[in-house]
């Protein structure tokens, strides 16, 4: 068992950065240095914990780094952190994100304030993911709307307060469904061992409870995680809120936040009540199916670049729910690495589309055509996270996508034949978005557009990087997720489909 | 009950501790009034606030003795079992002291500001927070009345205070009015528990009702929703909260801030005495009507404060909302329900003040200046000031980090502990819809329009009660622990 400080520092570091920047807004550009160093910290720490991290531990069922500190024995409010192969990648992802978003999404309207919410997002990201309490879950999960609230608004384009609202009381409202679930189950919990209040993740798991029960707190969760991931039909805040934020805010929001809303599923729907997934299967599954088709749909007559990346999204958020909904292992490894996977090609995504914005003031498809003459190096690295999104064998999006569909074929044939038209989809909407961007020829202003500079190209050379290595060689990444998976998965089906 | 006029009138024996703080607040407010007939210059506002706070402080110095006491000897009652001197009014009443002390702060620099001259206020608010002192630790239905009347006279000259607006007059009448039609229900729905228990002691009416079963209950189930609808008026609870708006708005600002944290402290006090020692055997009748109460205030307060333009008048509808979430620790009638209902009104009152300092401040020389756009840009004008308003909406909004949160999270916890998950969805998605206008304000403080405006002048005063606000606001928000575990021991001190 490594020590807990390694996951504490995950969210310490930020906050300091975060502080150091605000005390530094007298200098130019010193904010910004500093934002940039303590990301790069964080980073530093995230591979640390990756290269450390050990998933036998023993009787701590795959997770390390864990310790727990109870803050106020009456509210049953405790600090507890623990790490498992699974939040493992969502922490790498949240430290990639946040580098990438401040390296390549800067914006420069008041930087102190944006570079510093920026790094207290990262922090309550990083809460999210390492908490190991229901209750901390949440308020890490709650928190997060905050900063994006903020960053939304105050950076936001023409439509940012309403899109910030809406965003915010959108996910507010259906976390208000999260939050009473917890207190049920914390209280029943209560009720059956007349110990003391606790949202211990390892200890709620052992709750019993009835069937119909299970599917209500199973519905109360789902209905948060699904509003935060977005999962269709709870989507409907996020086309307008990822076309209004700032790249940087966009980068967080959908490779990062919409995470949080799979990740809880997985962890604490999934995980917690095993009871109904028999029963919710066939729903969640049925509504992943039709996010990856209607997704793929408004993706192909999507008039913005932004919206386009939504829409994709959130038939890619299918995907990632149709694995973890299936009940298969492989499926469910599948769906953990599409979550990383996903986040690198957003980020990758809405870079170019900001580089894009920067350069021509607009990303509305109608204003844009022949990119790839004057611009070739940003072409070819859409090209790049556009083939991994479509899932071309020998890069990333292969591996997840290929594991999601053969595992859920497996065992529910019929949905991961529907799901596998969204791979054909795919094509259909990225290709052609290429071709009206990209091809063509380039006249007036898009003819004059110059191409990445070296810093921007320095930016998008990890984002390849990944992409690639994860298509090629993705075994270090599998053997990290397979215990924790095979653990949630033998917890939730002990005497069924490990398939 | 006849006293026969042979009989000598034995003095029940008096514990001095625990009705000391009524007894500073009272001594000071005379003293103020003395001084007032006595010296023949007009007393300067500076020796008025440095009694009212010497007074508060007093009061809490001795909260912390009564605490010790009760902490050795358990909870008690004295003067013939009127009076009860447990952990609950203990800290309520350290609750009622903090708040006094604050609103004074804010109410001094007004003061100074609009040339108030006299020490009428101070001594109006002394009364007032006596009267509400003495709500918290009834034990019996007239003294509860009593702490009632005190309470709301003291009010309602408060309100009428700004003679130069009409609004205030205006405020003031209907709030004498409304409250007085609230104080008559309340008398008459003792005088029916009476008939039907004989008694109005609190405690010997749960006993009565413990050791006998009521036939016919219909008398006594009259007089419990009279005390009910008389405690809902006083607490602004929907559909009864039709003079909060206008009052709120009326009012002189650190008025509005004093009136939101001590009323809703004594009232919520003696409402949870009431409900749950007194008529706790008939849960299950009174659960009901809380119920629709909970929904009712939660929603309408939420919704109705979309619709307006006005700081003060949405803070109204925002305490209005804040008042069904109270009620919901009520409803759960539990020990964790009356922690809850604690919790909440020791991180609510605070908060409320601070708010209402900077409403105070905002609204500027004659204190009109209240519409919402006066806050355009305030954040970008004065950081500080702008960043403290948008933590205190947060925390009003419930947002985590902040005691706000913790305070939602207390009353649910135990309503859902009750069976009342869906009563608790109710009350939060409330919560999402009141997020709405919270979020509104504070996007109006960060606006990037550079509108022209004065800056919002801070006086020591009042910026030392915005900063004690925000900072008990934030630092409880991220460590609850100790007003937690305070709130439950208080209530398992409880005097049942």
């Amino acid at each position: 068992m490594h020590s807990s400080l390694w996951l504490s520092a995950l969210l310490v570091v930020p906050l300091l950065g975060a502080a150091g920047a605000a005390f530094g807004r007298s200098k130019q550009g010193l904010s910004y240095a500093i934002a940039v160093a303590s990301a790069a910290v964080e980073m530093a720490i995230g591979v640390v914990i990756f290269l450390l991290y050990n998933a036998h531990v023993a009787g701590a069922q795959t997770f390390d780094f864990a310790t727990r500190y109870v803050l106020s024995a009456p509210f049953g409010l405790a600090y507890d952190v623990a790490l498992d192969g699974i939040s493992l990648f969502m922490v790498e992802l949240t430290a990639i994100v946040v580098l990438l978003a401040l390296l390549g999404g800067r914006d420069k309207r008041r930087e102190p304030s944006f570079v510093s919410w920026l790094l207290i997002l990262t922090s309550f990201t990083m809460g999210s993911f390492v908490a190991h309490d229901l209750l901390e879950f949440f308020i890490f999960f709650e928190l997060t709307l905050v900063p994006c609230y903020f960053i939304i608004a105050g950076w936001g384009g023409r439509e940012k307060n309403k899109a910030a609202l809406k965003f915010f009381i959108y996910t507010f409202s259906a976390s208000a469904f999260l939050l009473i679930g917890i207190l049920y189950l914390g209280l029943a919990h209560q009720h059956q061992t007349g110990g003391a209040l606790t949202f211990a993740y390892g200890v709620l798991s052992s709750t019993s409870m009835t069937h119909s029960t299970a599917i209500w707190l199973f519905t109360a969760f789902a209905i948060a995680f699904a509003a935060k991931a977005p999962i269709w039909p709870l989507h409907t805040w996020s086309p307008l809120t990822y076309a209004e934020a700032p790249t940087a805010g966009s980068i967080e929001l959908s490779a990062l936040l919409a995470k949080l809303g799979s990740y809880g599923l997985l962890r604490f729907a999934v995980g917690l009540f095993p009871l109904a997934l028999a029963d919710v299967r066939p729903v969640m599954l049925t509504l992943a199916v039709i996010g990856i088709i209607y997704g793929s749909i408004l993706a192909c007559v999507a008039k913005d670049l932004k919206r386009f990346v939504a829409y994709s999204s959130l038939a890619q958020m299918g995907f990632i729910t149709l694995g973890v909904m299936s009940g298969s292992k492989i499926a469910t490894v599948g769906a953990v690495l599409l979550m990383f996977n996903h986040g690198i090609i957003t980020i990758g995504f809405f870079l170019i589309i900001g580089f894009i914005e920067q350069r021509r003031g607009s990303y509305q498809v109608a204003d844009l055509q022949g990119l790839q003459g004057p611009a070739p190096v940003l072409a070819g690295v859409f090209t790049v996270v556009m083939l991994a999104s479509i899932g071309l064998p020998g890069l990333s999006g292969f591996v997840s996508e290929y594991l999601i569909l053969i595992g859920t074929f497996a065992v529910h044939a019929w949905w991961g034949v529907v799901g596998a038209f969204g791979v054909v989809a795919a094509a259909v909407y990225l290709l052609w978005a290429y071709q009206r961007v990209f091809q063509g020829r380039a006249v007036g202003a898009n003819a004059a557009i110059p191409d990445a500079s070296t810093k921007e190209r320095w930016v998008l050379v990890p984002i390849v990087v990944l992409i690639v290595v994860l298509g090629v060689f993705p075994r270090p990444v599998l053997d990290r997720i397979s215990p924790s998976v095979q653990q949630l998965i033998e917890h939730v089906a002990p005497s069924g489909v490990t398939k | 009950m006849t006293v026969s006029t042979s009989a000598p009138i034995v003095i029940p024996s008096i514990h001095y501790l625990a009705i000391l703080p009524v007894i500073i607040l009272f001594g000071a407010s005379l003293l103020l009034v003395f001084l007032t007939a006595m010296v023949r210059t007009k007393i300067t506002q500076v020796a008025a606030t440095a009694v009212t706070c010497a007074a508060s402080l007093a009061v809490l110095v001795v909260t912390y003795f009564q605490w010790r006491c009760i902490d050795k000897s358990g909870a008690s009652t004295t003067i013939a079992h009127a009076i009860v001197l447990d952990g609950f009014s203990v800290v309520a009443t350290g609750v009622i002291a903090v708040s006094l002390l604050l609103a004074t702060l804010v109410a001094h620099d007004w003061a100074v500001r609009e040339r108030v001259q006299g020490a009428e206020y101070q001594i109006l608010a002394l009364a007032a927070s006596a009267g509400a002192v003495l709500m918290t630790q009834a034990n019996d239905l007239i003294v509860i009345f009593l702490g009632l009347e005190i309470l709301s006279l003291g009010l309602y000259v408060l309100v009428a205070f700004d003679r130069h607006r009409k609004t205030s007059a205006e405020a003031a009448l209907k709030y004498f009015l409304l409250g007085g039609f609230a104080s008559a229900i309340f008398i008459y729905g003792a005088a029916l528990v009476y008939g039907a228990t004989g008694t109005t002691n609190l405690t010997t009416i749960a006993y009565f009702l413990a050791s006998n079963v009521v036939l016919h209950p219909g008398l006594l189930y009259a007089g419990g929703a009279l005390l009910i609808v008389g405690f809902a008026f006083k607490v602004a609870a929907v559909p009864f909260h039709l003079w909060s708006p206008d009052v709120y708005e009326g009012a002189p600002t650190p008025v509005t801030g004093f009136m939101a944290s001590i009323v809703k402290v004594g009232a919520f006090a003696a409402f949870v005495r009431v409900v749950i020692s007194a008529l706790g055997t008939q849960m299950e009748t009174w659960r009901p009507i809380l119920w629709a109460l909970v929904v009712l205030t939660t929603v309408v307060g939420a919704s109705l404060a979309l619709l307006q333009r006005n700081a003060k008048r949405i803070l109204a509808y925002s305490s209005i909302n804040h008042a069904g979430f109270i009620l919901l620790g009520i409803w759960a009638g539990t020990v964790r329900g009356v922690a809850g209902t604690l919790f909440y009104v020791i991180t609510y009152a605070p908060t409320v003040v601070a708010t209402f300092a900077i409403v105070t401040l905002v609204g500027g020389l004659g204190d009109e200046n209240h519409s919402i756009d006066a806050y355009r840009g305030l954040a970008r004008r004065q950081p500080w000031l702008g960043a403290s308003m948008a933590v205190l909406l947060l925390s009003q909004l419930g947002a985590p980090l902040t005691t706000g949160f913790y305070a939602k999270y207390s009353v649910l916890a135990a309503a859902i502990d009750q069976g009342g998950s869906a009563l608790a969805l109710i009350a939060l998605l409330s919560a999402a819809i009141a997020a709405f206008f919270y979020l509104r304000w504070a996007m109006t403080l960060y606006a990037d329009e550079t509108v022209e405006a004065a800056r919002v002048v801070v006086p020591r005063a009042t910026g030392l009660v915005v900063g004690v606000g925000v900072a008990m606001t934030l630092v409880f928000g991220v460590w609850p622990g100790p007003l937690a575990t305070l709130a439950q021991h208080a209530t398992l001190l409880f005097n049942p």
